[in-house]
């Protein structure tokens, strides 16, 4: 192994440095303006993350290892990194006007989103433990502070102290899952840990280790039964935040597992499928049933989120390659959907109205027909209803599940994605068939109705025509290591 | 003479992080909940180190560094964090944290 780092190094974490550098400069510039140029911090924090994303661009189709083992810069990293540079863009174009009614100190709020970004960035191409740890926790400390932003918010303390709490609760269960994978292996590098850890005979303290990286990943993806954060959390955070939460925090954290559970612990498979089964199940289930009663459309979407993460926990338990190619797709589509319905949250936020209650949406249509109809996109997307990207995505995660033999839960995903459009369209009764909404009228900024066009293009666009997404999520979804051997021919 | 095996600092970190699990699901105090994590991860940090003293490299200790450097940041922000919580509250207990229920 060679000593110290080399300039390919620095040049394989490009996407990333500029990111960083690009942090820095939303912090200097907050120094040197006025707070009434909020507005500026905003458009810098987009030239950055734009910026970043070109700087990615011709990582599409590497696929090296970097920093020493440190790092894979693979499809799969720059899939991900896709999905999460969109998200903070799409998240801080509709942050804009949330930050000027709330009085926020715009500096900060960028520069942790910006932060956040770059740790799932690291959790994304991670493949040292190590790494992993520290992308994760540069993410976390991130959203900690982020979800008690608004201070003198009781509900956003609250929520702050929850997520602190039971994150920090979490990060130990997962740590010490992951010492005693070192422990017996010898080594932090996923690859590494499965050549290992494949010759060993199953240990207690293996399956013990194994049971809390689960329980440790099961927090931070927010399944049943370690979801109970999640709802709190989404409620109290500042809306913008809840958005980016639910979506990048979510994409990265399935982004871990899959890095750990498939390239680092693939001969295990057959221990921890059955409880991924169990937990797509029950987190499904749940999730759904709790969200039918939700009087708090922030709440409601905290639940459905729970629920979307137990579709995506089937792509786990399919344990092949065409798994987690859908898992890719439907976390791609999920972000155009889930910030679409937030963009709209966000929209209702005025100087007089919170805006977070199911009742503050009704008669929208009369009050903002684009916007209702935005919104009747979204929610039928979430729903699954063709010919919306969220079919798609489900279409793909079930035949998935199926192709590996796994009919029953295909069958279960089918049937918690019928309960689900009761609650779906339960928010489209309110927009259409409700009285008008007291309050200011709803106006959309430029930036929000650029967030709002570019979510409902990507839910409409990648529901009629999915192909090259597809595509795309199957190349990237094969320099995953581990599940070479279950790619197969696979048709469109 | 009893020698110290790697087993016996397995024993005290599986104690070390159980008392940490029972702390934070009985004690109330968010400050005291905050001190029985921290008992968790220094439960890890003596895993790593036990089991890097096992293989006869570093990698653990380097991991358990890391380790102590992110509770440090995460003892910043948490506190900071009680702290705003504490100041429109006036306390730190946490059945106290009520404003929102299902």
């Amino acid at each position: 192994m060679p000593a110290g780092f080399s300039a390919a190094d620095f040049y394989n974490i490009l996407p990333e440095l500029v990111l960083t550098g690009g942090a820095l400069l939303v912090l200097i510039v907050d120094v040197l303006t006025v707070r009434q140029q909020r507005s500026l911090l905003g458009w810098l924090t987009f030239g950055v993350l734009s910026a970043t994303l070109l700087a990615l661009l011709p990582f599409s189709d590497a696929n090296t290892v970097a920093s020493r083992g440190l790092l894979a810069i693979d499809g799969f990293a720059f899939f991900f990194k896709v999905i999460f540079l969109l998200t903070a863009l799409v998240t801080v174009l509709m942050s804009s006007s949330y930050i000027e009614v709330e009085q926020l100190r715009a500096g900060e709020y960028y520069f942790l989103i910006l932060c956040a970004t770059l740790g799932m960035m690291f959790m994304a191409s991670g493949i040292d433990l190590i790494t992993i740890l520290i992308g994760l926790e540069t993410m976390a400390v991130a959203f900690y502070i982020l979800a008690g932003f608004l201070k003198p918010n009781r509900r956003s303390n609250e929520a702050a102290v929850k997520y602190f709490l039971l994150g920090a609760f979490s990060l130990g269960i997962l740590l010490y899952g992951m010492s005693t994978l070192y422990g017996l292996s010898g080594t932090t590098n996923v690859r590494e840990l499965a050549t290992a850890l494949a010759s060993q005979e199953r240990s207690a303290l293996l399956i013990v280790g194994l049971v809390m990286v689960v329980a440790g990943i099961g927090f931070k993806v927010a399944a049943v039964p370690f979801h109970m954060w999640a709802p709190d959390v989404y409620e109290g955070a500042p809306t913008p935040v809840t958005a980016f939460l639910s979506v990048g925090s979510k994409a990265a954290s399935f982004a871990m597992l899959l890095r750990l559970f498939m390239e680092g612990l693939p001969f295990l498979a057959d221990v921890w499928q059955p409880m991924f089964w169990v937990l797509a199940v029950v987190t499904m289930t749940v999730g759904n049933l709790a969200a039918l009663t939700q009087s708090n459309i922030k709440r409601m979407l905290a639940y459905s989120s729970i629920a979307h993460a137990g579709y995506l926990l089937i792509g786990v338990v399919a344990n092949s390659s065409r798994g987690v190619a859908a898992m890719m797709i439907y976390l791609l589509l999920y972000v155009f959907m889930q910030l679409g319905a937030f963009a709209v949250v966000v929209m209702l936020r005025r100087q007089d109205v919170v805006g977070d209650e199911l009742k503050d949406l009704s008669g929208l249509y009369f009050r903002y027909p684009t916007a209702a109809c935005a919104m009747l996109f979204f929610m039928l997307s979430l729903g699954g209803i063709p010919p919306t990207a969220g079919f798609m995505g489900k279409f793909w995660l079930f035949s998935a599940a199926i192709e590996s033999g796994f009919f029953w839960l295909a069958v279960i995903g089918v049937l918690n994605s019928a309960v689900s459009l009761y609650y779906y369209i339960r928010v489209v009764v309110f927009m259409w068939m409700k009285e008008e909404a007291l309050g200011s009228p709803i106006v959309a900024s430029p930036s929000m109705a650029v967030a709002l066009t570019v979510a409902l293009a990507g839910v409409v666009v990648f529901g009629v025509y999915p192909r090259p997404l597809f595509e795309l999520a199957q190349v990237s979804a094969q320099s995953l290591g581990g599940v070479v051997a279950a790619v197969g021919a696979l048709s469109f | 003479m009893l020698e110290i095996t790697t087993t016996h600092y397995l024993v005290l970190s599986a104690a070390l992080f159980m008392i940490g699990v029972i702390g934070v699901m009985v004690r109330r105090n968010i400050i005291i909940i905050f001190m029985s994590i921290e008992l968790m991860l220094n439960a890890v940090n003596v895993n790593l180190v036990a089991f890097s003293q096992q293989w006869q490299h570093v990698v653990g200790q380097v991991f358990a560094v890391f380790v102590i450097a992110v509770a440090a940041a995460e003892a910043a922000v948490g506190l900071g964090i009680i702290l705003a919580f504490y100041r429109n509250k006036e306390t730190v207990n946490i059945d106290e944290m009520n404003v929102m229920r299902w």
